[in-house]
């Protein structure tokens, strides 16, 4: 995978996590025609798009558009089924997650991302896992005191 | 998802708008810290959110507030706004931060920086010191930053913590540390080598999620090469099984599929390993056909299964039974409502058609109708899979089809990729009419435009040239060829794409004359208009005149075309300028035409051989050597001399142009006759017929795999091909699923689905097995091609016939430079306009010092004048030749200074017996002021001031050498006061350079300037070509270097201190960087650079 956004209907960009180096103002560009195409395809049209030499696949979830970009030899359905994971994750760690969630909690939402996948590639497939992690990291949070390091060894997994 | 978060998303637009107008009402979210974030941001207005970010901040600030800041800066960015100040931060939150923090800083910092950002390598430390730490959490961190976004130089200090995390006792630091080690594998393949058995031991891991990871390297690795690790074949087929059999722990399941990410990626690696491999393959049919079996839920993810199942069954060595279940499972995804699906579907049939063009023929229907798709990328994908399945019969339906979708697609990838194969099949099949090809190339050309390869309009005119078997039929496509450019030219031309202009003027040139009744005056006036338009390149120019050179038959016509060329003998344009020159020269010398230009001779062109070794030269190279001359130096021999002396190239750019012409002629790229000339070279060579030997052999053996194994059965196959038969009604018959779909489409819209069988019979006809070999070799069918390239014996009398050539070559070149001579001031003429003036006579003569206070010349002389600065443009001799009495005065310069650059000769002021006229001569360390004084029938003064030069101009040393005669001095009483400030550009002298020693300067310089530049004209094509030009005229700069969209330039000052420039064109915009050893120089210099781009 090389990028993945996260933008609303309106065109505003939530979420974008990058697998290849670009420069700002690439990135700048993509997401703009990027956002510009996706959001004039009608609702019965197919997820995938040609894009450059790139596919683009998206999906929409109410009022969010998640895009991924990939290379033309990866497979278009299961990278729609990557989304539908990371939407179920955030839906599982948020409680049937909104766009609020993920605009005022957006970092929350990248390390599930981060948890979820590694370089462009899904890291940990496992549901379960992956929220372990997280909680298992939100949980310093609330007791930032504690010396961490023990407790962890014996809680993480 | 819920009806709740829908409702609560609609709601959201409204809820910022109410943050956004009224401050006050935010309360809602203002309770959470985020919240208090959002909503600052929500209010401010979109110009100073970075300002406000930047507010300085009020003492330091607990890593806590930074984390909080720093979530912010992460909004603004993604927002857009530049946030950049907050890097540096993030890197130190991320080193000094509690583990909280931390992870918010390294987010930051793998969200801000890039692989090559210099920033980074203040995290190495970071990092390393969070992978000893014995803090779970903190490992995790570092190794997801180090897999993001660690640039390769840095990989070593941190591949042996990263390996030791390999054995860590947690699962979760294996796989990051997996997959730290794939990225680092894909950044420095070779740093790791040395850790592949590790890999094995982690494929081996008893966690599932580590040997996943572990995976991804597998895939490269295998990739790259398959053969090394067949012995991992077992195992991967074991695991599948397992996967498959449902042997994992249910929390990898999704949606009741057992893993499917981890089935993927092993059904992916099968296929690389099974690939032409037969005894491998046998290993890997039985869990294929078990993951067809499961895989049989109707949910998204079995069908991504299913789909890179068939992949793999079709990628390994085949077996008939799996095949045929896998063409049942393709048909699954064609024939599905679900639009996805039916894409994939398709992309699947594109794939396995090659192979199977049978599976085409039962989704006719499905396939049309998807043609007709109101989804863009459905019909892109079905005219991909048309494309593999075209042949001789069916190509003009489906070309048509291709080009009504071009004629819509704005897309210019998809543009040049679909004109390319519209080209490629308009050559490679035999097609009905002669007509049908040129208008198809005709709409190639109007539509791909100057997006489309270039080898597009190039392979096409080497057809034309070449010509086919029939020599009637050839003389037939020219002429429709010429027929239809007429009528083309007849309309308005300002549409048309430059390259089919020229495709136009070429085939003109070439053909027209076999069209009877048809005068070459006609041609050439019509050819003419075209020059009229201003939008048309130089380049095309030049085709018009070499077109326009070869239709100087009739003296009508020649007239014409004289007068045409005349208009560009004097053009800046080298390339233009020279067509032009040749065209009137040819004009006049009729034997020399008849010998370069044949008329009426067809493809005399292809037989022309290039004797690129310049073998006719050799008597009069031995003869110049003979007399003396010094033996002939590489051009970069000569300016590694040349830079080492560190002298100067005191050598006009343009007087070398006679003298290169000879080769230019014959290998200028932009000359139309280098096209034809290099086609014979290769059209001549023994290659095309070997190469379809080759693809002879590919085919049996394409052949000869499926014939064996009987995938297709004899009665299926004569069944198909019955239903070919326009006759037949239900055409796929044969498939089941397919007629049902199609017996209540028959009975619900009958007329529709007669226009479509008539479109399915038009685009299917032919892909039955009848001539299945012929499609089965379908890339290789070379043999039904009908341009196939004539095979020309290598006969004596064709060599005997290009030497003559090539001397005509170069006796035309030869009379060329006498003419280009005569153009240019000739050192002879000058001695005998002027009593000789040499250096001797210059220093000898008594140099009297005029008296300079500043940069102020008093100068007596008649009348008050001032010579403005540099603002005149500098003229090459070559690329300017001064026409009238002006062209005089420059020949009086002593001959010292006759071949150093110079601008051109202005008049400053005139009186009714006296004129005064003067120019810049720029010698290698001085400004030299020629100033001509004029009377009515000669002129009567010179007068030489030099300038010796420094960095600011601040002092002008003045020299005046007086010369001239005496006896004719009469300049009254009246006084000249005439003050000079020499511009900066009089300064700079080219520094020639090589790229290497470039680089090698550009490290040692430690002053340097940055900035960028509007370029205002943003039609340009070649913006940076233009600047670049622009500043090595007005600024005297050498072009170094010029790489894709970035140029490097040197230039130095007279006292020889250098000064590099490097360039780079981005979207209007001009970044320049200077660097030089002096402090002052790259801003000085940057200055005029601005200045010199905006006079452009």
């Amino acid at each position: 995978m090389q990028f993945m956004l996260l933008f609303s209907r309106q065109g505003k960009l939530r979420l974008q996590k990058w697998y290849v180096p670009l420069s700002d103002k690439e990135k700048k560009k993509i997401t703009r025609e990027l956002v510009q195409t996706v959001l004039a395809r009608k609702p019965k049209m197919c997820s995938f798009l040609e894009w450059r030499d790139l596919k683009i696949v998206y999906k929409r979830y109410a009022s969010l558009y998640f895009c991924c970009a990939i290379e033309d030899q990866d497979n278009e359905l299961i990278t729609l089924e990557i989304i539908h994971r990371y939407v179920e994750l955030l839906d599982k760690y948020f409680g049937s997650v909104c766009e609020l969630d993920i605009i005022f909690n957006f970092e929350k939402a990248y390390f599930i991302l981060d948890e979820f996948l590694l370089g462009g590639e899904a890291q940990e497939t496992s549901k379960k896992n992956v929220l372990k992690a997280i909680e298992q990291a939100d949980l310093l949070q609330e007791n930032q005191s504690e010396d961490w390091g023990g407790l962890a060894a014996e809680e993480v997994l | 998802m819920s009806d709740v978060v829908e409702k609560t998303l609609t709601a959201l637009p409204g809820l910022l708008l109410s943050l956004d107008s009224q401050p006050g009402a935010a309360k809602l979210c203002a309770t959470s810290r985020l919240g208090s974030l959002v909503r600052s941001i929500t209010e401010l207005t979109s110009k100073n959110v970075g300002e406000e970010m930047a507010e300085p901040p009020a003492g330091p600030r607990s890593p806590k507030q930074m984390k909080e800041i720093m979530v912010r800066a992460i909004y603004c960015e993604m927002l857009g706004y530049e946030a950049s100040f907050s890097y540096i931060h993030a890197i130190k939150l991320a080193q000094q931060g509690s583990v909280l923090e931390k992870r918010v800083g390294y987010l930051a910092v793998s969200l801000f920086l890039h692989e090559s950002h210099d920033l980074l390598l203040l995290l190495v430390n970071t990092v390393l010191k969070d992978l000893q730490s014995t803090n779970l959490i903190e490992v995790c961190m570092a190794l997801t930053v180090v897999s993001q976004i660690f640039p390769k130089d840095m990989i070593p200090a941190v591949l042996p913590l990263v390996e030791d995390k390999l054995t860590h006792s947690k699962e979760i630091i294996r796989r990051k540390a997996v997959l730290a080690l794939y990225k680092f594998y894909l950044i420095a393949p070779n740093q790791v080598q040395h850790i592949h058995d590790k890999f094995r031991k982690a494929l081996c891991d008893k966690d599932p999620g580590v040997m996943t990871a572990s995976l991804h390297i597998y895939l490269k690795l295998i990739k790259e090469s398959p053969e090394s690790y067949k012995d991992l074949t077992d195992s991967f087929v074991t695991i599948l099984k397992q996967v498959v059999g449902g042997k994992l722990p249910v929390d990898f399941n999704y949606h009741s599929v057992p893993a499917p990410w981890l089935q993927m990626q092993l059904l992916r690696i099968l296929a690389l390993l099974g690939k032409e491999d037969q005894r491998t393959s046998e290993m890997m049919y039985e869990v294929l056909d078990e993951s067809l079996r499961r895989a049989e839920i109707n949910h998204n993810i079995t069908y991504a299964i299913l789909y890179e199942c068939l992949k793999t069954i079709y990628t390994i060595h085949p077996k008939s039974e799996l095949l045929e279940k896998a063409a049942k499972c393709i048909g699954k995804f064609v024939l599905s409502p679900k639009i996805n699906l039916k894409y994939l579907g398709l992309k699947a049939l594109t794939y396995v058609v090659q192979q199977d063009p049978n599976l085409a023929l039962q989704h006719q229907m499905t396939i049309i109708e998807c043609l007709d798709h109101s989804d863009p990328i459905i019909k892109r994908e079905t005219l991909e899979l048309l494309y593999r399945i075209t042949n001789g019969q069916n190509v003009s339906v489906i070309v048509e089809k291709m080009l009504d979708f071009l004629r819509l697609s704005k897309d210019e990838y998809t543009t040049i990729d679909l004109v390319g194969k519209v080209a490629e099949l308009a050559e490679k099949y035999p097609f009905p009419y002669n007509s049908w090809f040129i208008q198809t190339m005709n709409a190639i050309f109007s539509i791909g435009g100057d997006v489309m390869q270039p080898d597009i309009p190039n392979n096409f005119l080497r057809l034309l040239a070449e010509g086919f078997d029939s020599d009637e039929e050839d003389r037939q496509l020219r002429l429709l060829a010429v027929d239809s450019y007429l009528s083309l030219l007849e309309c308005d031309t300002s549409g048309l794409p430059q390259r089919f202009l020229q495709v136009i003027s070429w085939v003109l040139g070439e053909f027209s004359f076999l069209k009877e009744g048809l005068e070459p005056a006609d041609v050439v006036e019509r050819l003419g208009k075209l020059l009229d338009d201003d939008a048309i390149t130089t380049e095309t120019r030049c085709w018009v005149l070499a077109a326009m050179s070869k239709l100087c038959g009739s003296s009508d016509a020649l007239c014409k075309a004289e007068k045409v060329a005349h208009k560009y003998t004097s053009c800046l344009d080298t390339a233009l300028r020279q067509q032009a020159v040749e065209l009137e020269l040819l004009g006049r010398d009729v034997d020399l035409r008849t010998r370069v230009l044949p008329q009426h001779v067809i493809g005399f062109c292809v037989w022309l051989q290039v004797d690129s070794s310049l073998s006719f030269l050799d008597g009069f190279v031995s003869d110049a050597l003979a007399r003396g001359a010094a033996p002939y130096k590489p051009p970069h021999q000569r300016q590694e001399e040349l830079s080492q002396e560190k002298i100067l190239n005191f050598e006009p750019y343009g007087l070398s142009l006679p003298v290169s012409l000879s080769a230019c002629s014959l290998t200028d790229r932009q000359s139309p006759t280098a096209l034809s000339l290099s086609s014979s070279l290769s059209g001549n060579s023994a290659d095309p017929p070997l190469k379809a030997g080759s693809n002879l052999l590919k085919l049996e053996g394409v052949k000869r795999v499926w014939g064996k194994q009987g995938y297709l059965p004899e009665k299926q196959a004569t069944e198909e091909a019955l239903a070919q038969e326009p006759s037949s009604i239900f055409a796929p018959s044969h498939q089941q699923a397919c007629s049902e779909s199609q017996q209540t489409t028959f009975s619900t819209i009958v007329e529709q689905d007669q226009e479509k069988r008539q479109l399915a019979s038009s685009l299917f006809v032919g892909l039955g097995s009848q001539n299945a070999p012929c499609l089965l070799g379908k890339p290789e069918a070379s043999s039904s091609q009908r341009f196939r390239r004539k095979v020309r014996p290598e006969d004596p009398s064709d060599v005997n016939r290009s030497l003559a050539v090539s001397s005509s070559f170069s006796h035309s070149s030869s009379a060329l430079d006498v003419l280009l001579d005569n153009a240019i001031p000739d050192p002879t003429a000058v001695c005998l306009l002027v009593e000789p003036a040499s250096a001797q006579n210059l220093s000898d003569s008594t140099s009297e010092a005029v008296p300079a206070v500043g940069n102020t010349e008093v100068v007596e002389a008649s009348e008050v004048s001032s010579l403005s600065g540099g603002s005149g443009p500098l003229a090459q001799p070559s690329s300017q030749v001064e026409r009238g009495l002006e062209s005089d005065l420059p020949s009086r310069l002593p001959a010292t200074l006759v071949g150093l650059l110079r601008s051109d000769v202005e008049e400053l002021c005139s009186g009714e017996s006296l004129s005064l006229s003067a120019c810049k001569v720029f010698d290698a360390d001085a400004l030299v002021l020629a100033i001509f004084l004029k009377g009515a029938e000669f002129v009567l003064f010179s007068l030489f001031v030099c300038f010796s030069l420094c960095l600011n101009h601040l002092y002008s040393e003045g020299v005046a050498q007086c010369q001239g005669w005496e006896e004719h001095l009469n300049l009254g009483e009246a006084s000249l006061y005439h003050s000079v400030s020499p511009p900066a550009s009089c300064s700079c002298r080219p520094l020639p350079l090589t790229t290497e020693e470039y680089g090698k300067m550009w490290l040692s310089f430690s002053h340097d300037v940055k900035q960028n530049l509007m370029l205002l004209k943003h039609e340009e094509e070649d913006q940076l070509e233009a600047a670049l030009t622009a500043l090595k005229e007005k600024l005297c700069l050498h072009i170094v270097d010029v790489i894709g969209a970035e140029g490097i330039m040197a230039c130095q000052l007279v006292s020889g201190r250098p000064c590099l420039l490097h360039c780079h064109t981005h979207g209007g915009m001009l970044a320049i960087w200077l660097r030089s050893p002096i402090a002052d120089l790259p801003d000085c210099l940057l200055y005029h650079c601005q200045k010199a781009i905006q006079e452009r």
